[in-house]
This record gives C-alpha cells, sequence and structure tokens, in this order.
C-alpha cells in the first residue's frame, strides 16, 4: 500500500516536470489566449518600470534612453534640496489626510441613516440622486464649481453679496483652495460609497432587527450592535485602501481647479511632476520626482494590505 | 413609557428624513441648475443665475454648439474612443480572465502576481508617456484605447466570477468534444453576462470621462475629445483672475453655452443611468463577493 503511494508521488513528480510543454501543447489555445494580456502589461506597466532607470541618467532626447549618461543619484538629491519638493509634498498628504478625516465617515453614517428609513421610494430616490455625481468627470463638476463659486454670478457668492459681504475670489484664495477640494471630493464620491456600504447591509437578516425590537432595542441600539458590525469589515477595507492611496490625489480633480495662485497649497505629486516633464520638458529629473512617489506608494500599500490580513480581511487584493 | 418611544422614534424619522432631503437637494441642484441655464437666454441668465426652471426658453445655445464643427468632431472622437475601447477591453479582459480562473494554465500563480503587481508600483507618468512616444501613439485615437486597454481591478471582477461558474458545465462540453475557445465563447460568456455587462459599463463611463491621457497625448484640435473641449470652453479662468470685471469671460464663451456644452457632453451618461444604476450596483455586489 505505501508502496503504490510512493510510486504515486514519484510518478506525479516526473509528470510535473515534463507535463509543462505537454500541457502546453495539448491547451494551446488557453495559453494563446493569455498572450495579448500578457504582453499589454509588459508594454504599459513594465516598459514604464524599466523606464525610471532615466531618474538615475542625464536623460537626451537625442541618444535615447539606453545611451544617455548614467548621474547616479544627482536628480534625488537636487530633489532633496529643492523646496517646492517639500511643498509638493506635504500638500499631497495634506490634502489626503483632510479627505480622509472629512469624507472617511461621511457615507457610514449615510448609509446608517438611509437604513433606517422604511418609506422605500425614499430610500431609492435619494440613493439614485446622491451617488449620481460620481458618474460626472472632473472636467463637468470643475465646471460647476467655477460656476457655484464665480465672484459675480456664483450661489455662495449672491448669498454673501445679500448679507452685506464683499464678495470672495474661492478659487484664487489660499486659504480656501484645500476646502474647495475636500468638499467638491466629498460631493462626488459621498453616494458611491454609500452605496457601497448598502449594498453590504442587504445581506443582513431583517430578522436580526425584528427580533432585537421585540427585545426592547431602540433605534440607537439597533445601529450599534446589527448595522455597524455588519459593515465593519467593510470600513476596515476601505479605510486601508485610503490609506493605502494616500499618495494618489488624483490629477483630474486638482489640475481643473488650480491655478498658479493656489500652487503653494494646492500642487501635488500629479500636477508638479507634469508640470517639471511635459511642460518643462525636465524628463530625467521629473521621472525622480514620479519614482518617488511611487516608492512611497507602494510602501503604503503594502503595509495597508498587510494590516488589512493582520485584521482578519481578506486584504485589498 | 410607550408615547414617550413613539415620539422619539418620530423625532429621529423627522430629523433624518430633514438630513437625507438637504444632501439629495445639494447633490441635485448644481446640476439642475447647469440644465436650466442651458435652456435660457443669456439675459434672463444674468437676471436669474440661481434658477431651477429655465426662464425664456430657447434653444441659440444648443445651436451655436452644435454647428461648432469641432464639437462635432470631439463627439466623433469621444464615440469611437468609447464605443471600439470598451470593446476591446471587454475582449481583453475575458481572454485574460478565463485561463487564469481555475488556474488552467501552469504557472498561474506568477502570473497572477505579474498582473497584481501593477496594483502596488507604476513607472509613473512620464516613462508611461514615453513609450506611448515611442509606440508613435501621440496624437493618434489609439493613445487614448491601447494604454488603459486593461483595468486590473475589472480583471480581478471577472476572474473571480468565472471561478464560480461550476466544474461540471465545462466538463460535460469538453466530453462533447468541444475545444477552450468555444467553450469560452460559447458557454462561458453567455454564462458570464451579468458581470460583462458591469465591467463594460466600468469601461465604458471611463472611457467617455478619460481626460487626463486624452491631454498629455493628444494635441491636435481635430483629434480632441469631449473632455478637452469642455475644460477649453468651461474653465475659462479668466473669471477667477478677474473679480472686478466678471462678464469679460462671458463674452468669449456665455455661461448659457458653456451650461449647454456641459449638458451635451454628459447627456449620454444620464441617459444611461437607469441600466448603470442596475449594474453598478451589482457590480459592487460581485466586488463584495471576492472579500
Amino acid at each position: 500500500m505505501s508502496s503504490v503511494a510512493v510510486k504515486n508521488v514519484k510518478s506525479s513528480g516526473l509528470k510535473k516536470q515534463k507535463g509543462v510543454l505537454e500541457h502546453i501543447m495539448l491547451n494551446k489555445s488557453l495559453y494563446i489566449l493569455l498572450v495579448p494580456g500578457l504582453i499589454y502589461y509588459l508594454i504599459f506597466y513594465y516598459f514604464p518600470m524599466y523606464g525610471v532607470t532615466m531618474a538615475f541618467k542625464d536623460f537626451d532626447m537625442f541618444s535615447g534612453l539606453f545611451s544617455s549618461e548614467w548621474v547616479g543619484l544627482l536628480h534625488f538629491k537636487n530633489l532633496f534640496t529643492s523646496e517646492t519638493f517639500f511643498k509638493v509634498f506635504r500638500n499631497s498628504i495634506l490634502i489626503s489626510i483632510y479627505k480622509l478625516f472629512f469624507n472617511f465617515p461621511v457615507p457610514i453614517v449615510l448609509a446608517i441613516l438611509l437604513n433606517e428609513v422604511k418609506n422605500i421610494y425614499f430610500k431609492k430616490s435619494i440613493q439614485t440622486i446622491v451617488y449620481l455625481p460620481y458618474f460626472l468627470s472632473w472636467v463637468v463638476i470643475a465646471g460647476i464649481v467655477i460656476n457655484l463659486l464665480s465672484p459675480s454670478t456664483g450661489v455662495v457668492n449672491t448669498l454673501l453679496k445679500s448679507m452685506g459681504h464683499e464678495p470672495i475670489n474661492f478659487l484664487a484664495n489660499k486659504s480656501y483652495f484645500r476646502s474647495i477640494i475636500v468638499l467638491s471630493d466629498l460631493w462626488r464620491t459621498m453616494g458611491w460609497n454609500t452605496v457601497i456600504y448598502l449594498a453590504a447591509l442587504t445581506g443582513v437578516d431583517p430578522e436580526l432587527y425584528e427580533s432585537a425590537r421585540i427585545d426592547g432595542a431602540g433605534r440607537f441600539h439597533q445601529i450599534t450592535r446589527i448595522t455597524l458590525p455588519c459593515i465593519r469589515s467593510t470600513i476596515i477595507v476601505l479605510l486601508l485602501l485610503k490609506v493605502g492611496n494616500i499618495m494618489n490625489n488624483g490629477f483630474e480633480q486638482i489640475f481643473m481647479l488650480y491655478n498658479p495662485m493656489v500652487y503653494e497649497v494646492g500642487d501635488v505629486f500629479e500636477t508638479y511632476v507634469y508640470r517639471l516633464g511635459l511642460v518643462e520638458a525636465r524628463y530625467d529629473f521629473s521621472t525622480a520626482v514620479g519614482l518617488f512617489k511611487s516608492v512611497i506608494a507602494f510602501i503604503m500599500l503594502v503595509g495597508a494590505n498587510t494590516l488589512a490580513r493582520k485584521f482578519g480581511e481578506r486584504g485589498i487584493f | 413609557m410607550k408615547i414617550r418611544k413613539n415620539s422619539y422614534e418620530k423625532a429621529f424619522d423627522i430629523v433624518n428624513y430633514t438630513i437625507l432631503s438637504i444632501l439629495g437637494i445639494i447633490c441635485l441642484y448644481p446640476i439642475i441648475n447647469v440644465f436650466a441655464i442651458s435652456f435660457s437666454s443669456y439675459p434672463a441668465y444674468v437676471r436669474h443665475p440661481l434658477m431651477i426652471f429655465p426662464r425664456e426658453i430657447e434653444l441659440t445655445s444648443y445651436e451655436r454648439i452644435f454647428t461648432n464643427p469641432l464639437l462635432i468632431s470631439s463627439y466623433k472622437n469621444t464615440v469611437f474612443v468609447t464605443i471600439v475601447g470598451t470593446l476591446n477591453s471587454l475582449l481583453l479582459t475575458v481572454m485574460t480572465a478565463y485561463p487564469l480562473a481555475k488556474s488552467k494554465v501552469r504557472g498561474s500563480r506568477g502570473i497572477m502576481l505579474y498582473i497584481i503587481f501593477t496594483m502596488f508600483f507604476n513607472g509613473g507618468i512620464i516613462p508611461t508617456y514615453m513609450v506611448v512616444k515611442t509606440l508613435n501613439l501621440l496624437d493618434t485615437l489609439w493613445a487614448l484605447i491601447l494604454p488603459t486597454a486593461m483595468s486590473t481591478y475589472n480583471f480581478i471582477i471577472v476572474r473571480n466570477f468565472l471561478e464560480t461558474i461550476p466544474d461540471s458545465i465545462e466538463e460535460s462540453a469538453k466530453i462533447d468534444g468541444a475545444g477552450h475557445i468555444r467553450i469560452l465563447f460559447e458557454l462561458v460568456i453567455p454564462l458570464s453576462k451579468p458581470v460583462l455587462a458591469t465591467i463594460a459599463l466600468f469601461y465604458a463611463v471611463a472611457n467617455w470621462n478619460r481626460f487626463f491621457e486624452s491631454y498629455m497625448y493628444i494635441t491636435q484640435r481635430s483629434k480632441w475629445t469631449l473632455t478637452l473641449l469642455l475644460r477649453e470652453i468651461v474653465s475659462d479662468n479668466a473669471d477667477i483672475m478677474n473679480v472686478t470685471d466678471p462678464t469679460a469671460a462671458d463674452t468669449v464663451f456665455p455661461k448659457t453655452m458653456q451650461c449647454a456644452t456641459i449638458v451635451a457632453t454628459t447627456l449620454p451618461i444620464l441617459f444611461s443611468y437607469p441600466f448603470l444604476q442596475r449594474y453598478f450596483i451589482k457590480g459592487i455586489m460581485l466586488g463584495a463577493v471576492k472579500g
């Protein structure tokens, strides 16, 4: 009996070694299906990863990446002595933290409130309305924001004027810019995230609430004892995803709304790299800035993912 | 005791409905306002900029934008990118996900790592731009289709869905002598319609709203997409720069026309909203299943 087992192990080991080629020959079509996808990732993700070597070279458009001269850490030395770099670093992190702090809890509260609504039509309509903005592109939202905040005709300034205040040019004012970014982000994403929590809540057995009510639990108790525990893991995963992405502010929102008057408080990595690289054509230096960002982002993401697993979640990916 | 509890419940409901209604208005008002302005005459807009219903209804703004050749070519380009890009993305995603679901090929784990690693680390804006430039894709619509052809997130959703298809279905087809390609196209894809519809909409909305790639890779106006046109018209910084004479900006592109452009470019998305709604929620559920 044991010898049979040994024989089986041996033969399966052998089979595996010579089996790869055989498996490919027998299932050619399966491997052919994979090829375009693998090439796609190679060209558009792994070639650029090789391209980051530009950050250590004195890049010359005419001689190309291969034959450009190595300069070691020169660009990074310049980077860490640049004042703008630290401002950009600070802005990127601050804006993300503000978004996390102010915008993260809103959808949770909103989902709980919607979950308490008994009128199904009211619930559905509010749900539909609040996540409509998610489908608008940032160009459109920027148009709406500029409209709303316009010093001459915007709603906000019309209200200010009617109360006897001077109109404020919000988008050109350093003390308002980050708030505008945080609020417009809230406007766009709160409904979407609410729907994610509501989707997690659809799995809850209504009988749980029923029996809690019979036991005399009030609304507040039902929320803290049933609703919140049910969306706990969704909250953790979304929170860690946010923390992992703290270096990414997204190019479009900032780019659409900022202007030179608020660079000081609003310039983030994406916009800075774009201006340095594609406007000023300092390819090597801007690649170094981008690489710095990617490395920090990588550490944050891996850290967040490890934490998620520690919390007993399956991790983000 | 009972009465007190009921009045507490009532108060809670009133506060709750009020808060939710206010949030609903905050989300909807700016969109309705833009809509109303786009159908109004310019003088009416100047008098009532905060309107909810159109005043002195007229279609001149729409007539003017729809006779603008740049808008028409941008519309065509956007439709092309959305249709071709979405079909291409769908095909590529399914083709890649199918062999990797249930580890049908050798080395599946390694290949998954190869794909998922790109979610954690990327080369950044400039090296990607260089690749697109080297491939001679600059100033072609393919630059808006190929570099973003596959979303790793959508790939994971599809692969997870394919894992849930019972083995027995594929087995019995195999016994009937069907090859992998036939099983994929005649059996697996029809079974995956809900998940494919979901990611098709994810891709389509992303393609329609795409700005960053268009802005980086396209310079010729004839190759412009709607988002580029919209940016030129809408974020006219003149209004921000000029507080004393705000109407100066309006003379170039009156607000009524800006709003008409916003409506015209967003309408397809708003029209498909009922479908989007149904499938996006399904998509979230599918995404949640994996967790």
